[in-house]
């Protein structure tokens, strides 16, 4: 039996090395591309520890972007940056917290649950480390005393889409949260809600799961046939969200917030109208970059206001100009 | 194992007849089947939301339950025959992502024809199921332990290696390379039955339950699979290859998600490498309500499948109702709690006869 299964074991491996020999792909695969991001200069001021410490969950295109921004931004400045994560806010304060006894020169959060990450906010500045809040917390940051805010204002992004669909002649709009408990995802559709002149509707899909995003969209459109938009909350749902549409063989066309490189070719492609960019890579940037000022001049990027990094919308006007930079994952 | 074995005395006094054979009625013998309370569970929610929503009733509507119900079943069938042997997989739900990245990266990152990359992931889904079988039996720890050990670090593999090779987080597209279009028909086409289309996966759920079932009740290995998960020591004394039939079951866990891997990565061209948490869960619930025990050695294949099936009719049903989506998973939650209950009453009063 032992004898039986290694050499099975060889002939499996040296079937797939024939395979793989003799089967090149004569299109598509890796392309050799450059490393992509602003390169340019070091700064020659003295090197700084900086901590940036995010909500984000492992595997989100979206964040991936932010961390380039944040990387290019730590390259310029002559930074050391330590990038962490994580959902739970609790977890999150933790490492803000490990943060600040690691004495960081400065840290960049988000504050997605702004009650639960505030009192660790304010330690970190009572400690005497400048702190930058980057993507959420709009309307708690000014409190914690951190020196900036960058981000996109979630209800006036869902603002701006319910004015576009209103003008669009749209009548009713399906929107797909992917997460249940979310408050930005949920102030987004609040927002549509708030300036479409049509009927919303929310939905809400496992976003772990895509075979079932797409089961759970193409029955709600078999169910109401007058959804003639489909608003995503980001770019993998959208795309996702084509393929319920020709399943349950509707008409509606989707919009979504957020982009990564699939979805800008799908604008260029026709198949989704348009996407509502709140520019992650310049959240990332400016986070870092605000930090360093601060530190090297005592400048406060925004001047001790909110800076809005969105909402911008991508269409089939724009998208030419944004699919070189999506291609290199900077936007 | 349960054979419907009375006690020697009930039937004594019949002459001409073995005393040790009861003859069962027909309704009997039916009810205490496994999968009958589900039954029973998965018409009474049919039921439900034929009468509560409009367009459940329609043929499209129906494939698309079919569908949501066979991207589950065939993971659950696999789950379900390793339940009986006695044993669980946590890392059922990242496996299929494992699968899925690793037959996009491989082929994107080389260049090679897709098919390769298909055969190299269906090797390295085996080679999980293998090693989950082998530390269990190696180290006799439960396998709640080491499937969660595989679950984190499959998790962990998915992320650093996409990580380290895309430079992003979800694999690239591959729908523009060679045997995308031949892969894709295989694994995630649409075929149309009556005018209406449905998608591959739910033939294939039906004939890997068909399969399952077979080897349950009509092979060798089945024989095996029940005593294995029944009484392991018992079974080896009697000469059951018990180390053989749970690595053999791991492996299946393996295939199957491999499967659903290759059906992802074909249906919808790139692939997120943080997917398939959570699902593992759902497996196991669709398992549970289609009658296999939790302690193994009982429940059957069509059951995990009437299981899959619950859950797709609960969970799309409600979207089709039109209920409030702030609700869906309270929703979710009693339905499955009332199938299981359904479930237990039938099966306890089967055995009380």
């Amino acid at each position: 039996m032992r004898i039986r299964s290694r050499k099975a074991a060889v002939i499996a491996l040296a079937a797939t090395a024939a395979l793989t020999l003799g089967s090149c792909s004569s299109s598509g695969g890796r392309e050799d591309t450059d490393t992509g991001g602003a390169a340019a200069g070091v700064a020659d001021t003295p090197r700084i520890k900086i901590a940036m410490v995010t909500h984000a969950a492992p595997g989100d295109t979206f964040w991936d972007i932010v961390r380039s921004g944040a990387e290019a931004a730590a390259k310029k400045d002559n930074v050391d940056l330590n990038y962490q994560g994580a959902p739970e806010a609790a977890d999150q304060a933790n490492l803000v917290q490990s943060a600040i006894d690691a004495k960081a020169d400065g840290i960049a959060v988000t504050m997605a649950k702004p009650d639960a990450m505030a009192p660790t906010v304010k330690a970190a500045v009572d400690a005497g480390i400048p702190v930058t809040v980057l993507n959420g917390g709009i309307d708690a940051w000014q409190a914690t005393g951190a020196i900036g805010y960058f981000g996109s204002n979630e209800t006036v992004a869902g603002e701006a889409v319910g004015t576009r669909l209103s003008t669009e002649g749209a009548k009713k709009v399906l929107c797909v949260i992917q997460e249940q408990g979310n408050v930005s995802l949920d102030a987004r559709c609040a927002g549509v809600k708030n300036t479409f002149t049509g009927t919303t509707e929310n939905i809400f899909v496992t976003g772990t799961d895509m075979p079932s995003v797409q089961q759970s969209i193409t029955s709600k459109l078999q169910q109401d046939p007058a959804i003639d938009r489909v608003v995503a909350l980001g770019a993998p749902y959208a795309l996702t969200a084509v393929k319920a549409i020709a399943d349950a063989g509707s008409q509606a066309k989707v919009g979504t917030f957020d982009t990564n490189e699939e979805l800008v070719k799908a604008i260029q492609g026709g198949t989704v109208e348009w996407a509502v960019d709140q520019q992650p890579y310049l959240q990332g940037y400016l986070a870092v970059d605000a930090l360093w000022l601060y530190k090297t001049n005592g400048n406060s990027i925004g001047g001790g206001q909110a800076t809005l990094t969105g909402p911008a919308f991508i269409d089939s006007t724009n998208v030419d100009r944004v699919a070189d930079f999506a291609a290199k994952g900077t936007r | 194992m349960s054979t419907s074995v009375s006690s020697p005395s009930a039937s004594a006094a019949l002459q001409g007849k073995d005393d040790r054979v009861k003859t069962r009625s027909v309704t009997s013998r039916l009810l205490s089947r496994p999968e009958i309370g589900s039954l029973i569970g998965a018409v009474a929610v049919f039921v439900l939301f034929c009468v509560v929503a409009p367009t459940f009733r329609t043929a499209p509507s129906l494939a698309t339950v079919a569908y949501s119900a066979s991207t589950i079943g065939i993971m659950a069938v696999a789950v379900a025959l390793l339940m009986i042997g006695g044993e669980f997989d946590l890392s059922a739900g990242v496996v299929v992502t494992t699968s899925a990245l690793a037959a996009s990266t491989f082929a994107f990152q080389l260049r090679l024809n897709l098919w390769v990359g298909i055969v190299v992931a269906l090797l390295l889904a085996l080679a999980v199921g293998a090693f989950n079988g082998w530390l269990l039996m190696r180290t006799g720890l439960p396998s709640f332990l080491i499937t969660l050990g595989t679950f984190f670090m499959l998790q962990g593999l998915n992320l650093g290696v996409t990580k380290l090779l895309t430079g992003g987080v979800s694999s690239d597209s591959v729908a523009d390379m060679d045997g995308f279009s031949a892969a894709q028909a295989v694994f995630a086409s649409t075929v149309q039955v009556g005018g209406v289309g449905v998608k591959i996966t739910v033939f294939w759920w039906i004939l890997f339950v068909a399969i399952a079932t077979w080897t349950l009740l009509r092979t060798r290995v089945g024989n095996w699979i029940f005593a294995a998960g029944g009484d392991a020591a018992a079974a080896r004394a009697v000469g059951v290859p018990v180390r053989r039939t749970k690595i053999g079951l791991f492996m299946a866990v393996g295939f199957c998600g491999w499967f659903v891997g290759m059906h992802q990565l074909f249906s919808f061209d790139s692939i997120q490498s943080g997917g398939g948490v959570g699902q593992e869960f759902i497996y196991i619930i669709a398992a549970v309500v289609g009658g296999c025990l939790l302690t193994g050695g009982y429940g059957s294949a069509i059951g995990s499948a009437i299981g899959a099936l619950i859950f797709g009719m609960t969970s799309l049903g409600i979207v089709y109702a039109g209920w409030d989506a702030n609700w869906f998973k309270l929703f979710l939650g009693v339905m499955l709690l009332l199938a299981t209950i359904v479930n237990l009453v039938v099966k306890n009063q089967a055995s009380k006869r």
